[in-house]
């Protein structure tokens, strides 16, 4: 752990301010990821800027319908959000799902955003690591891989992202609103975590000093057929072998619209459009959901350790849609699979 | 008797849950300086060179200790043999230049905050000349050897394997796992007046601790003080002194300052473990469910320079009656520490592999897995060709198949379902040492009904302080809130370390042979005071009871404790006395169990769930059902994260464990444990000694993870004999 300066920020425009004028300054929310890192000696921070208590820890409907979430709404918070609880289920789940209700009372939902990959070699500066040490390499290619991608990698990190409210977030087509030196942008989900490429020291598009004030999410929630099911190697408390957020509007026996996302596969969370356009207009039966797990794991690849996740996904596609399809979500305190 | 035997709650609880309890790494005196260690971040090689300069600049540094300018430390192994060291050259502390393992302590930063002290560590940079290393025990399985010339086999179980009608021959493998007890190993290490030092440390074994700081130090026995009257949590990692104690005096020393040394969570990684093990097992059978040939071989791993070796192999003998049997231990070395005892070493990876390996003759011989074991029950060790101190296996097979419910079993595999779910029950034997060692306790007795007890043992966490109240109680005839228990203290009467399971009969049985010394004082007192009605009485006659000293044929022959004490002006009675066993050189002494467990495993998915299970123990008297029970209960839950989680995950290419840490190490929470029942069989022994007791800290472990892994192959068919059974290993 390095020596450094801590400071707190009075306003967004205050963080944004402090920010910009020091190198190698990072913001801190609840801390459970960035304090672990710290401790490692990954991230070293030269100064500290608390942003926990800024006033972003709201949740407001929108006039457009939808919900506008604070940064800094606890996770915990967030889940058990009446709002959020009726109109987004999936989301509460997804956010149940993951971590320990000691981390989710902390942890706050840019961070969740924000949280970096739970790579062994990248938490472990002894080791190379791309995403480390630009240039250093990636061990993990042809060492220990098991929680690693089987999509959208590349040869420099097959690392993935880890959270599992994100996937939920991926499927709602969330919108991250930053503010940053240069003004206010909203960045449409799918745009705000980037896949490793040449670049795996960066994880997502926000641009320097830029600080996340709000997730908003559109009104299509998904309340009736949905679900979060995550495999992961103990019933609680593990990061995500494969997880799935599905959502799913049903007319008559028919799918009018499909959305579905991975977990723990990819640098970021999974969708494939082309896979839920087949859907579309289809029966909600098994055969279908096969077909369309197909499509969006058409490219999977993978490792010494991990192959296995492509089957895996498959199934955790298949049974996912079927929960969703039948109303039947899984119920994160009951680890038996629906 | 009004305490042995009850449920008594923790007589210590309340000190822990207030933080009262005062653990090593707690102890704050003025002055204190704390420490942090660099590790190495090879497994093998040489350091060329350690540059302090930049830790040393950072302000409220002390000082950096290195090989280059540590203190003057012993040449000879002897001098760093810990008194249940195995064969080998122990492990040094900052000794010279060269790295053994990844992890190993390569500097100590002493400063005036423990913030520093990391930070500063951070700094220090290290150079090292690597030479190739090996950490993968499939690699080195080829050059592994026999550590002393194994046992004569009995028979010739090769030639009855192959003549066998039935035969099953198998490979199973343990990855290596390690204890992450909750609290970090850690040290405080204080100067006194006149040289002396008192030493705080999270250890087993205090006295063993203050033996080997006495030799490394070269200190006289009254100089070093080691205290650890608190621990939480060792399995068995806390049973040997841990590099911290060394370097936490090696800084007090340097200093001439209190110092304090807690090691961090990774750094828990650098320390003992229990050792990668591949079993191989070869069952030969009749048709009839006899054995007739047992091979059971075993390769565990082991550092470069010291033999660590636990038995593994020859628990078939006490099990299953063959007359053939082979067992061969052998020790692969790696680049990596020392591997150490883990609860119930040996008994939990080869009983694995053999209760495994029954299964699956089970079902070859199309028999039932109980069926089988009591066909091939054994009532003598055929190791040592004797009976058992008593054995009830039979009914803990009875009461817990019951229990369980097993006589619904459909024996085909995937034949039971719940839902999505394959629904799979299996069993296991479990088999355990009941080990007893010589110990002293002291008592010493006030007027006023107060006895304090003490005894140089620890107590892990295992509920020493209340067996050993509740036994002091009942042989002094004393309320239990009576009693003051001293523990955890070098200068206490003689201990040995806490492992083994020994403690609850080694201690319980120091305070009878104690408080009979007590009696004697009393009753001696008692007849010398005019009109006793104790005159008459023979000391045989009499017992400690209620307060009172009393005749046991005529009750109304009695007197007050603190009667004959005031009547001849005694303040206190003290009493010390070291207690022995009678040797038995006739019985065998094991303790036993059967496991019955059912899993849950969704069909598609391979999520495994283990729903319930059922442990039936034998092991003689129970002195406290609720503490035993714990026990037995943690034993389950670390058999459950035995089957199905707990892997130390290492990166051969840098020799380097990947994930330590308690994110990533998994071992089950709350929602992988269910239904778990423990059912303690009645088992009067008369021969292992007076009380009847056994010990039962490791029992509960045995057997669990191959009860488990059994269920998992009843429910789909698929024998995963690689721990552990991740889902995607039912796929492979
Ligand atoms: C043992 C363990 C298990 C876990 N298991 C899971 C799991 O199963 N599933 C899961 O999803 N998560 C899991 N987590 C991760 C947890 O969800 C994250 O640690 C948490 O969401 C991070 O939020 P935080 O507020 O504490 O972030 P911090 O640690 O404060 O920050 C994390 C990063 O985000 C940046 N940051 C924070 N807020 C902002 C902002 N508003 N704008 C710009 N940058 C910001 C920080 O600079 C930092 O780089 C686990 C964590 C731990 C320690
Ligand atoms: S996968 Fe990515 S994070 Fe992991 S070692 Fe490779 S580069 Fe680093």
């Amino acid at each position: 752990m390095i020596d450094f300066e801590y400071v707190r920020a009075s306003d967004v425009a205050d963080a944004v301010r402090q920010s910009a004028a020091s190198t190698g300054a990072k913001f801190i929310a609840g801390g459970t990821n960035l304090i672990d890192l710290m401790k490692e000696d990954v991230e070293k921070p030269r100064r500290l800027i608390d942003i926990s208590r800024l006033p972003l820890k709201q949740v407001e409907e929108t006039a457009e319908g939808g919900v506008k979430i604070g940064a800094l709404v606890p996770n915990s918070d967030l889940a058990y959000h009446s709002l959020i609880e009726r109109r987004y289920p999936v989301l509460a789940s997804a956010i149940l799902a993951g971590a320990s209700a000691q981390l989710r009372n902390m942890a706050s939902i840019g961070g969740n955003l924000l949280q970096r990959t739970r790579c062994y070699y990248f938490y472990d500066a002894a080791t190379p690591c791309n995403k480390r040490e630009p240039g250093s390499g990636c061990p993990a290619i042809e060492g220990l891989n098991r929680m690693h991608a089987i999509l959208g990698a590349s040869e420099h990190c097959i690392a993935t992202h880890p959270s599992d409210m994100c996937v939920a977030l991926a499927i709602l087509e969330a919108r991250v609103h930053v503010a940053g030196p240069d003004g206010e942008r909203v960045i449409p989900f799918p745009d705000f975590h980037r896949l490793p490429g040449d670049m795996p020291q960066t994880d997502t598009n926000l641009q320097p000093h830029e600080i996340v004030t709000a997730v908003e999410i559109p009104p299509q929630g998904f309340a009736k057929n949905y679900t979060y099911l995550k495999i992961r190697d103990r019933l609680s408390y593990a990061f995500a072998l494969v997880s799935v957020a599905a959502g799913l509007e049903i007319e008559d026996g028919t799918i009018k619209e499909a959305r579905f996302a991975l977990g723990g596969v990819a640098h970021k969370p999974w969708r494939n459009r082309a896979a839920e356009d087949l859907l579309r207009g289809q029966a909600a039966n098994a055969g279908n959901f096969q077909q369309a797990a197909d499509i969006l794991l058409r490219e999977a690849k993978g490792y010494s350790h991990n192959r296995f996740k492509i089957d895996l996904a498959r199934r955790t596609i298949v049974r996912a849609l079927t929960q969703a399809a039948r109303g039947t979500p899984q119920i994160q305190s009951d680890k038996k699979v629906r | 008797m009004n305490y042995i035997g009850t449920p008594i709650s923790r007589v210590d609880g309340q000190a822990k849950v207030t933080g009262q309890a005062k653990y090593a790494g707690d102890v704050n005196v003025p002055g204190l300086v704390f420490g942090a260690v660099v590790t190495s971040t090879i497994a093998k090689g040489r350091i060329k060179s350690i540059d302090t300069s930049a830790a040393l600049k950072v302000k409220g540094v002390l000082k950096v200790l290195t090989h280059k300018n540590r203190p003057a430390l012993p040449k000879s192994d002897q001098a760093w043999k810990d008194d249940i060291a195995p064969g080998g050259s122990p492990f040094r502390p900052l000794y010279d230049d060269k790295v053994m393992f990844s992890g190993q302590p390569v500097a100590l930063v002493l400063a005036e905050e423990w913030e520093t002290a990391r930070y500063a560590a951070s700094l220090v940079h290290v150079e090292y000349a690597a030479k190739p290393h090996i950490t993968d025990l499939q690699a080195a399985r080829e050059k592994a050897f026999t550590l002393k010339k194994s046992k004569k086999p009995r028979g010739d179980a090769a030639k009855a394997f192959s003549s066998a009608e039935v035969r099953h021959e198998a490979e199973y493998f343990i990855p290596t796992e390690h204890h992450n007890p909750m609290e970090l190993f850690a040290s405080t290490a204080i100067p006194e007046k006149r040289g002396k030092l008192t030493v705080y440390d999270k250890t087993q074994g205090v006295q063993n601790v203050h033996r080997y700081l006495c030799s490394v130090f070269k200190k006289k026995k009254g100089d070093i003080r080691v205290m650890s009257p608190f621990m939480g949590g060792g399995f068995g990692s806390g049973l040997r002194p841990q590099y911290q104690v060394v370097l936490a005096v090696m800084g007090a020393l340097t200093l001439k300052r209190p110092v304090r040394l807690m090691l961090t969570r990774q750094q828990m990684y650098g320390l003992g473990y229990r050792p990668a093990s591949i079993e191989r097992l070869q069952l030969g059978a009749q048709r009839d469910g006899t054995l007739h040939a047992i091979t059971h071989e075993a390769i565990v791993v082991t550092s470069q320079f010291e033999e660590f070796s636990s038995s593994d192999t020859e628990w078939a003998d006490r099990l299953y009656k063959s007359p053939n049997a082979k067992f061969v231990h052998k020790l692969a070395r790696l680049d990596v520490p020392t591997s150490c005892d883990m609860r119930a070493p040996g008994a939990t990876t080869g009983v694995y592999g053999l209760e495994c390996a029954m299964d699956e003759l089970a079902v070859a011989l199309k028999l039932d897995p109980v069926e089988l074991r009591l066909r091939c029950y054994s009532d003598k060790d055929q190791s040592v060709n004797l009976p058992y101190t008593s054995k009830n296996l039979r009914e803990c097979y009875q009461q817990g198949a019951k229990a369980f419910g097993w006589e619904k079993r459909n024996p085909v595999p995937r034949s039971m379902r719940d839902g999505n779910e394959l629904v799979g029950w299996g069993m296991a034997t479990g088999v355990w040492e009941a080990l007893q060692m010589p110990a002293a306790a002291r008592i010493v007795l006030g007027a006023n009904g107060h006895a304090e007890i003490s005894c140089a043992t620890s107590d892990i966490g295992t509920g020493t302080y209340t067996i050993m109240a509740q036994v002091a109680a009942d042989a002094l005839g004393l309320p239990i809130e009576n009693i003051g228990i001293k523990l955890g203290d070098s200068t206490l009467p003689q201990s040995p370390v806490e492992g083994g399971s020994w403690m609850a009969a080694s201690v319980s049985h120091a305070i009878l042979g104690v408080a009979d010394e007590v009696r004697k004082t009393l009753f001696d007192a008692a007849k010398k005071i005019k009109g006793s009605p104790l005159s008459g009485v023979k000391f045989e006659d009499v017992t400690l009871s209620d307060g009172k000293i009393v005749s046991k044929k005529d009750p109304a022959r009695a007197m007050t404790i603190a009667h004959v004490m005031r009547e001849r002006r005694l303040d206190r009675i003290e009493k010390e006395k070291l207690h022995k066993f009678k040797k038995d050189e006739k019985h065998a002494r094991n303790t036993h169990s059967a496991i019955f467990a059912e899993v849950k495993i969704d069909e598609e998915l391979g999520v495994i769930r283990v729903t319930r299970v059922v442990n039936a123990v034998a092991a003689g008297r129970i002195l406290n059902t609720k503490t035993a029970r714990s026990q037995i209960m943690g034993g389950v839950v670390w058999g459950i994260g035995m089957a199905l989680h707990e892997e130390t995950a290492y990166d051969h290419k840098f020799g380097r464990i990947m994930n330590a840490n308690i994110a990533e190490y998994h071992m089950p929470v709350n929602a992988d444990i269910h239904d778990i029942e423990v059912i303690f069989v009645d088992e009067p022994d008369e021969h292992i000694n007076p009380l009847g007791i056994k010990g039962v800290g490791e029992i509960g472990i045995v057997g669990t993870a191959a009860a488990i892994a059994n269920a998992v192959y009843h429910a789909t068919g698929v024998r995963v004999r690689d721990l552990p059974i991740t889902l995607d290993k039912l796929r492979r």
